[in-house]
């Protein structure tokens, strides 16, 4: 009796880690397809009169970038200033505070500056994406979107993927930019370096594929961002309960996303 | 019917052994119904009868399992993305629930088709969301926000957004859900409105008797996912089906007590019950 009943849990153990293995590929299946429609939509959609409207991608770009200027500037600066501050006191063992210049400029260029800025950008538009088109859905409008004839993919998807795929890697840069001013001013008063010589040293030890790990991986994230926000949005059932859910599981499964993608990008680029 | 110059009018969607399923279940089982232009097709039924899934199979809206439904003489599976873009922009729709988009004042809801598939100038588009506002009796709405419009007044906005493109065929869900009477009336006479202004052909899906008494040019009864009458209002009146005028009196089934799968469904035996809704 005892052997049977460890037979059926073991039954339910596989069966319930086969449905969660063949749930996970048909997401990430459901993600590229997106992606490609979009770029179909993109690049296709003018010869059938579906052209993807620069108003949209402006708009969304307000909303994606221009209103997350505040939050990530605060945030950025923050992290800058935190950087020096335990670069300084960690160094200070080895009494080299003088080089933590190109610790916090490595790690503000190259980690810090993305990272934040994705998982701000996730957290403010990734969960605001899967909410509208969540409500959208169940509000029937999406229907209402194709009945009309227009496509929802080329008519909401789109806009918000490009708007995302800019203004990540634009905001990081001015997390970058923001965060080292903000290191450079701590420096300044700790150890009394000027701000010039600060960015001298900055600019000295960092290259362009320095610049452009960055950015490059802001570029990701923002893809990432949208299309995770975008799709939860579409797969919504079950009324406001389903778009609660949607919106958490968007946030959740876009700073995993862009923390595993994070450290894969790490792991290929300095290979 | 409201034409009667022409003796034998066109039919404008031909529906042929529809089948369609949800997973495993099967929802329509070889539908054949024939919507003929310039009337008013009703299609009745009660909760879980299919009809509101009929419904997104005549609007393109969801590929069936097998059969073929054919709009304005095309076979609407067959056709290529661009056509079948082109078969939608002579179909409107007025959904349940609006659908208006929340984020628009009603007059850029209204002039959404217009600016999406056409030229028009901004004034142009304008003055005709204004037009389709007025056949709705709602001039002066169109700067406000879907949020503050009453019930009846979105639904009457998303007519107006349907009719905008002047389409052959409007389709409306349940246009009389969540309206008190005189509401449900002044929509039921908007709807006749436009069939006899705009020579329209239009489909209506309801479960309410009254009003699809008054604007039914013929009457589908769709009962379990079988077409169970297609006819004239008196015809349904008359006709001699028990489960019929059950549904016109308003009385409840009698189900078929079946023990064996009453004791199955009561102690869970999920295998023995697969397929049963739950």
């Amino acid at each position: 009796m005892v052997e049977k009943s460890n037979q059926n849990a073991a039954a339910r153990f596989f069966d319930r880690v086969g449905r969660i293995s063949v749930a996970s590929f048909d997401e990430v299946g459901r993600h590229g397809a997106m992606l490609l429609e979009s770029v179909y939509w993109l690049v296709l959609g003018p010869r059938m009169n579906q052209p993807v409207r620069l108003g949209s991608i402006f708009a969304e770009m307000m909303e994606i970038g221009v209103r997350a200027i505040g939050i990530i500037g605060i945030m950025a600066a923050a992290i800058g200033a935190m950087l020096a501050i335990q670069g300084i006191y960690s160094l200070k063992i080895f009494g080299a505070e003088g080089h933590v210049v190109l610790g916090v400029a490595f790690s503000m260029v190259r980690e810090f500056a993305p990272l934040i800025t994705g998982i701000l950008v996730a957290g403010r538009s990734g969960s605001a994406l899967s909410a509208r088109l969540g409500t959208m859905k169940i509000n029937q409008e999406l229907d209402a979107l194709e009945v009309m004839g227009i496509n929802p993919t080329r008519f909401l998807v789109v806009p918000s993927l490009i708007a995302s795929l800019i203004m990540v890697p634009v905001l990081t840069f001015m997390s970058m930019v923001l965060g080292l001013y903000a290191a450079a001013l701590y420096v300044n008063a700790a150890l009394g370096m000027s701000l010039a010589a600060f960015f001298d040293q900055t600019i000295d030890v960092l290259s362009v594929g320095d610049l452009t790990h960055g950015i490059g991986k802001a570029a990701i994230f923002g893809v990432l961002i949208a299309l995770i926000g975008v799709l939860n949005g579409f797969l919504v059932k079950g009324g406001a309960e389903g778009v609660g859910k949607a919106t958490t599981r968007s946030v959740v499964q876009c700073i995993s996303a862009i923390v595993v993608t994070d450290m894969l990008f790490a792991l290929v680029a300095t290979f | 019917m409201s034409d009667t110059s022409n003796p034998q009018p066109s039919n404008v969607i031909e529906v042929r052994d529809l089948v369609t399923h949800y997973g495993p279940r099967e929802i329509l089982h070889g539908i054949n119904v024939d919507i003929v232009e310039g009337e008013i097709m009703v299609i009745m039924g009660g909760s879980g009868s299919g009809k509101s899934t009929f419904l997104r199979h005549l609007m393109a809206l969801q590929p069936p399992t097998s059969g073929t439904i054919k709009i304005l003489d095309e076979d609407v599976w067959n056709l290529s993305q661009k056509e079948l873009f082109a078969l939608r922009k002579k179909l409107g729709v007025a959904f349940q629930g609006g659908a208006l988009f929340s984020s628009m004042t009603v007059g850029e809801n209204i002039m959404l088709p217009l600016h999406e598939h056409t030229k028009l100038d901004r004034l142009t588009m304008e003055i005709m969301a204004r037009m389709k506002l007025e056949v709705v009796d709602l001039s002066g709405f169109e700067d406000l926000m879907p949020s503050e419009l009453s019930g009846g007044m979105i639904k009457r906005a998303a007519v107006a957004r349907a009719i905008v493109m002047d389409p052959r065929i409007l389709f409306f869900d349940e246009p009389s859900a969540g309206l008190d009477p005189v509401v449900s009336k002044q929509l039921d006479e908007l709807i006749l409105r436009l069939r006899d202004a705009m020579g329209m052909t239009i489909c209506v899906v309801t479960h309410e008797l009254e009003s699809a008494f008054t604007i039914a040019d013929r009457i589908t009864v769709l009962d379990q996912g079988n077409i169970l009458f297609v006819g004239s209002v008196e015809e349904l009146k008359k006709h001699p089906s028990e489960r019929i005028q059950n549904l016109l009196n308003r009385r409840s089934e009698e189900a078929e007590i079946d023990a064996d799968e009453y004791l199955r469904r009561l102690t869970g035996d999920k295998e023995e019950a697969e397929g049963m809704p739950r």
